[in-house]
């Protein structure tokens, strides 16, 4: 059986390969802070493996993460000059290879999708060929491999040092974006640990009038709007929200059509992914891929949506499902 | 009540431009011990929550290969390929990549489209060319406006797709929660249903919005025959 885990590991020691390569880089004016911020990254992600099947203490990988928290909010962490061809010699190679440069690319799609589809049914000895419940990280993983393998061996790329060099560049430009969202799941446990839920839900009944569904449908999907935006995840806001308001507002108090009101509540909450910066994942590791030198680019160009679907949201809530 | 200062931290944090991982963090710790937790506890907390969402840090996989493949000049090739295509604005391509990304993720394909694997090194450059043809070359702000807009297509069309795909995490994570809290049982696909109006009303906004692109960067174009009279 092809494991998450192994990609995990591969990741983990792609960091660490690149935390090698940064301290030996002095283009970089902060190589050592950057070589330990990747560093523990990666050596993290290997030691994830036992904390997940519980061998293994959480408190150390928990300060290694507080030590990464630091190095990069501190501006400890740094990039190098890249070291890469001109916008001429690309141009050129470009003319030369043509359009077989798309094969490369997008195999990581079509292995991706083949994964999702045909493999994902695959059993070998009883077994199934792919971890359950894993496709998306697993077909990913696999895509990712063979298209540097077919991309190596079709450039006639000897020295694997130019993909990784090629690679770090990016995720040196990213620098801590990368840490932020599995830092934010972290914030959403510890959140429903200490009772913020709880104090939440008092607050909204009291404020809240009692017998008006749609001031109740208003709460809820703004509610989960802007918990979004704190917590930059609609997964961390959806049980906050609701335990105070969707479920004994409007599913008891109102006889709410349930499927309908949680749905729909959810996606209220993906409107407030749309324009929240803690949702690093999705607005600045883009910003930095693209380097946009406006890192709130993607932001601007989605809040106008954000904005107009949650009504959308409140409009099909109130009308079809309370 | 204590407990919501962490809450407070946050949007303090935000107001002053601290660096997120900081604030996070602090917010992470303060809302652990005022929560009642011992220091060990918000350790092992950040620990174990670190371990179990490496799944989104997963694209880095990525990255060699698309490195390497633009060192190669992909990013050029596609530009020069989307201009082959007289009729594809970038406003017509993004929003045709938006449909992509919204059907595929609510098949389910959620690894299929993404920032790293396909945004950078395709979409973004395809709108830049595409708007190169149509309007000549862009300024600076006319390019960072088509980039944006880029990656926000591809999230829009995943946001609103995956909640239409019945196994996905956010619809299990709705039948997990209820089900076990409120001991009831909601069934996935009814939940999935209810995403699609949504998901429709997602791909007529912003589409049109994307649509409404070229002519953004039609007036924004610098005015030539102007400068020349």
């Amino acid at each position: 059986m092809i494991k998450a885990e192994w990609f995990f590991w591969l990741v983990g020691s792609l960091f660490l390969a690149m935390a090698a390569q940064m301290l030996a880089d002095r283009t970089n004016p902060r190589r050592v802070g950057t070589a330990a911020f990747w560093g523990l990254l990666g050596a993290g992600f290997v030691y994830s493996t036992w904390v997940v099947d519980k061998t293994a203490p959480a408190e150390p990988l928990g300060a290694a993460v507080l030590v990464m928290v630091c190095l990069a909010g501190f501006g400890l962490t740094g990039r190098g000059t890249a070291r890469t061809v001109t916008p001429e010699q690309r141009e050129a190679s470009a003319r030369r290879h043509g359009s077989r440069l798309f094969v490369p690319a997008l195999t990581i799609p079509v292995v991706a999708l083949i994964c999702a589809v045909g493999v994902k049914k695959l059993h070998v000895g009883g077994e199934p060929v792919l971890q359950k419940g894993s496709e998306t990280v697993l077909g990913l993983g696999i895509g990712s491999v063979v298209a540097l393998a077919v991309g190596m061996v079709m450039l006639r790329e000897r020295r694997p040092s130019t993909p990784l060099h090629a690679g770090r560049s990016m995720l040196e430009s990213m620098g801590w974006a990368m840490l932020l969202p599995q830092l934010l799941a972290t914030l959403g446990a510890i959140f429903s640990v200490a009772g913020v839920g709880e104090q939440v839900r008092r607050i909204t009944t009291t404020v809240l009038p009692d017998g008006s569904a749609f001031l109740g449908v208003v709460a809820y999907c703004c509610g989960m709007f802007l918990f979004t935006v704190v917590m930059g995840n609609a997964f961390a806001a959806f049980p906050v929200l609701t335990a105070a308001v969707g479920w004994p507002v409007l599913v008891e108090q109102h006889h709410g059509n349930a499927p309908a009101v949680l749905a729909v509540g959810m996606l209220a909450g993906f409107c407030g992914t749309l324009v929240t910066p803690m949702a690093a994942n999705y607005n600045f590791v883009p910003a930095a891929l693209l380097e946009l030198k406006d890192p709130y680019g993607p932001i601007k160009a989605q809040m106008p949506t954000a904005f107009i679907l949650l009504g959308c949201n409140i409009a099909i809530m109130s009308v079809f499902a309370v | 009540m204590l407990v919501l200062l962490g809450v407070l931290v946050v949007v303090v944090g935000f107001a002053t431009r601290r660096n997120p991982l900081l604030v996070v963090g602090v917010t992470g710790v303060a809302t652990g011990l005022l929560g009642g937790l011992s220091p060990q506890k918000v350790l092992a907390a950040f620990g174990t929550g670190f371990a179990s969402s490496r799944a989104v840090t997963i694209f880095a996989i990525t990255l060699p290969v698309i490195g390497l493949l633009e060192r190669y000049g992909l990013q050029e090739q596609a530009r020069r390929l989307i201009t082959r295509f007289a009729g594809l604005t970038a406003g017509r391509f993004l929003a045709l990549y938006l449909l992509l990304r919204q059907i595929t993720a609510a098949l389910g394909l959620n690894g299929v489209f993404g920032h790293a694997q396909t945004v950078r090194p395709l979409a973004a450059p395809m709108a830049e060319g595409a708007a190169e043809r149509r309007h000549g070359p862009l300024t600076e702000k006319a390019r960072e406006k088509v980039r944006s807009f880029a990656a926000s297509a591809d999230n829009v069309g995943f946001f609103f797709g995956e909640d239409v795909f019945l196994a996905v995490g956010s619809i299990l994570l709705i039948t997990g929660f209820v089900n076990t809290t409120y001991h009831t049982h909601l069934e996935p696909l009814r939940l999935a249903l209810w995403a699609i109006p949504t998901a429709l009303c997602a791909l007529a906004v912003h589409g049109c919005r994307l649509l409404r692109l070229d002519r953004t960067l039609e007036h924004a174009k610098p005015d030539l025959a102007g400068a020349a009279k």
